[in-house]
């Protein structure tokens, strides 16, 4: 048998339903590849004994003929996910010691399923990147590589990212506030999915925007992500903006059937400056679709120009707002005081030193478009341009346009270190495809399609319609079937 | 419109940030930046347009408004600084 951690979750579902491995043997293969992958540093807090019993225990489960969905599955766990007694401070010094008394209901739901915990993977801090370099364990590294650079895994999800496509684990949790699951996925080759809002719960999920974060799965195909999705989702009274939709039975509705569906090309996602290989395999995949009997329709969001910047004030200002709960008081860091140090001192002291300087960059600017005198200009002018954003896409689905193909990203994987952190703006650029579906809500998916001409991969995004995942999932399988993406990294870690 | 070093200072304090007074020049240079990035918000027409708080046309859920749960304050203590005595402690507040 091949090496069990490069499986993917159907095959080895089937393997240990057919007794073919067991989830001890699985789980063991996959923590020897984490213990050899140090140079990744995508996983940062290790689990091995809590996984070795969860393994013993699917192992029970399937012997005694009642298997749920991920029984025996080995998973990464993003580290922003609080799980019960085992560190959980998404990438920030801020929450050094947490130990969270509760468990989220995403990795909840994902041990009920029988669903196995590896370990917490690296991320930006709070979700807050698109480099996994603002993170106090230091930067998740990119399996893949051309060169002697290092190159970054993309962010917020990196470790996620690097995890899976170095076959760490068969698949991990990513959060996604403006394209966190969706750039990584791109960056590694790997399949990432980004459900509509509402439709996982955000129960025990450390918050960075609350109206714009979603949990998804970041896998190594199509159908693992259904499988995946299938046991994230559901319904929770413990998340006041869970969707009341029930959970269908994602996988069995994956038919590869899109005769007849509208896709629509956004012409605004056509950028000026935009390299030709990327344009070139946006139009491969537009091909791929025609080809499969979907009809390819030019459409146009005309505001999407201005998610970027809407993006820019309504994310800070919603951390700003969340991030006000690190104080030093309830959980985590706080600074030494001096002589007659008062409160506000172990506020601002304690802040000073726990947030990395991207998340005091926006904690601040987010304080800022929310302050007495600014609160219009900036806040309610961004929440009124989502507004039209969203009409842009109400129309397109209203003229009977099925789903959507752009770009995942304007580039492939840069080097880490690349990106001027003195420019943040610059940084901000790179999320210029994937933040318009957070401000609108929607679920999209990120495919791996080909290699740019120095060997990287490079991947393609579909938009769906709201809690129309099955048909979203449908799509992004006629184009994982027609692209036939199988390239792996090359071992050099 | 645009961040003088004062107002940097204010939004950190507002913010509960402790920013040197060395660095304040290099944070409203970076401000700037980022709200000059926003005024593109400027050029669109929102006559008419209502806000957008959520993204699901949904109305919140509502519950009877009873205690549910409860009588954990080991717990909630656990992961504090400074916990005694059942409560959380912090430096002097009043004077």
């Amino acid at each position: 048998m091949t090496d069990l951690n490069t499986l993917t979750i159907a095959a080895a579902r089937d393997a240990l339903r057919k007794g073919d491995t067991t989830a001890v043997e699985l789980t063991e293969a996959c923590l020897s590849a984490i213990d050899a992958a140090g140079a990744l540093n995508a996983f940062v807090h290790h689990t091995p004994d809590m996984a070795r019993d969860m393994a013993q225990a699917a192992d029970a489960r399937i012997k005694a003929g009642n298997a749920a969905a991920l029984t025996g599955i080995p998973l990464g766990i993003k580290d922003v996910f609080c799980v019960k007694g085992v560190p959980s401070q998404a990438a920030s010094r801020i929450l050094e010691g947490f130990r969270p008394e509760y468990e989220s209901t995403v990795t909840q739901n994902l041990w009920n399923a029988g669903a196995v915990m590896l370990g917490k993977l690296n991320q930006d801090e709070f979700a807050m990147g698109s480099a996994n370099e603002s993170s106090c364990y230091g930067p998740a590294v990119n399996p893949w590589k051309v060169d002697d650079r290092q190159l970054t895994p993309g962010g917020s999800s990196g470790g996620s990212a690097a995890a899976v496509a170095a076959d760490l684990c068969l698949a991990a949790t990513g959060t996604d506030t403006g394209g966190s699951i969706r750039q990584p996925a791109a960056f590694t080759g790997i399949v990432g999915l980004k459900p509509t809002y509402g439709r996982v719960s955000r129960w025990g999920v450390i918050a960075y925007a609350s109206s714009l974060d979603q949990a998804g799965p970041m896998t190594k195909t199509v159908r693992d992500a259904a499988i995946m999705l299938g046991a994230m989702a559901s319904v929770d009274p413990q998340d006041s903006t869970s969707a009341d939709h029930p959970v269908p039975d994602y996988e069995s509705l994956l038919t590869g059937d899109i005769r007849g569906k509208r896709i629509g090309i956004p012409r605004e996602y056509r950028l000026d400056g935009m390299p030709a290989e990327i344009d070139a395999l946006w139009h491969k995949g537009a091909e791929m679709l025609r080809d499969a009997g979907a009809e390819i329709v030019d459409i146009s969001l005309p505001h999407t120009k201005y998610a970027l910047p809407a993006y820019y004030v309504i994310a800070p200002a919603e951390a700003s707002s969340n991030l006000a709960r690190y104080d030093g008081v309830r959980y985590g860091h706080r600074a030494k005081l001096g002589q007659g140090d008062g409160i506000t001192e172990m506020y601002e002291k304690t802040r000073a030193e726990g947030f990395g300087p991207e998340v005091q960059r926006r904690v601040m600017i987010g304080t800022y478009v929310l302050s007495a005198g600014f609160y219009d200009a900036y806040y309610n002018r961004a929440r009124k341009v989502r507004a039209l954003i969203k009409r842009d896409f109400d129309n397109v689905f209203a003229e009977g346009i099925d789903a959507i193909l752009a770009p995942t990203t304007p580039t492939a994987a840069f080097g880490i270190g690349a990106m001027d952190s003195s420019d943040p703006v610059q940084m901000y650029l790179n999320d210029v495809f994937t933040v318009t579906l957070n401000l609108v809500g929607l679920p999209g998916i990120a495919v791996p399609v080909g290699l740019d001409k120095k060997g990287l991969p490079l991947g393609l995004q579909m938009f769906g319609k709201p809690f129309q995942e099955d048909e979203l999932l449908n799509h992004a399988l006629v184009l994982e079937r027609a692209a036939g993406f199988v390239a792996k990294p090359e071992r050099w870690w | 419109m645009s961040i003088t070093e004062d107002q940097a200072r204010k939004v950190a304090h507002l913010a509960r940030i402790a920013v040197d007074d060395a660095a304040l020049p290099a944070l409203a240079r970076e401000l700037n930046g980022i709200l000059h990035f926003m005024e593109q918000l400027n050029e669109v027409d929102v006559t008419g347009v209502e806000p957008m708080t959520g993204v699901t046309p949904m109305r919140l859920k509502r519950r009877e408004d009873v205690v549910t749960t409860g009588d954990m304050a080991d717990r909630i203590l656990s992961n504090a600084p400074d916990a005694r005595e059942g409560f959380f402690a912090v430096p002097k507040v009043v004077e």
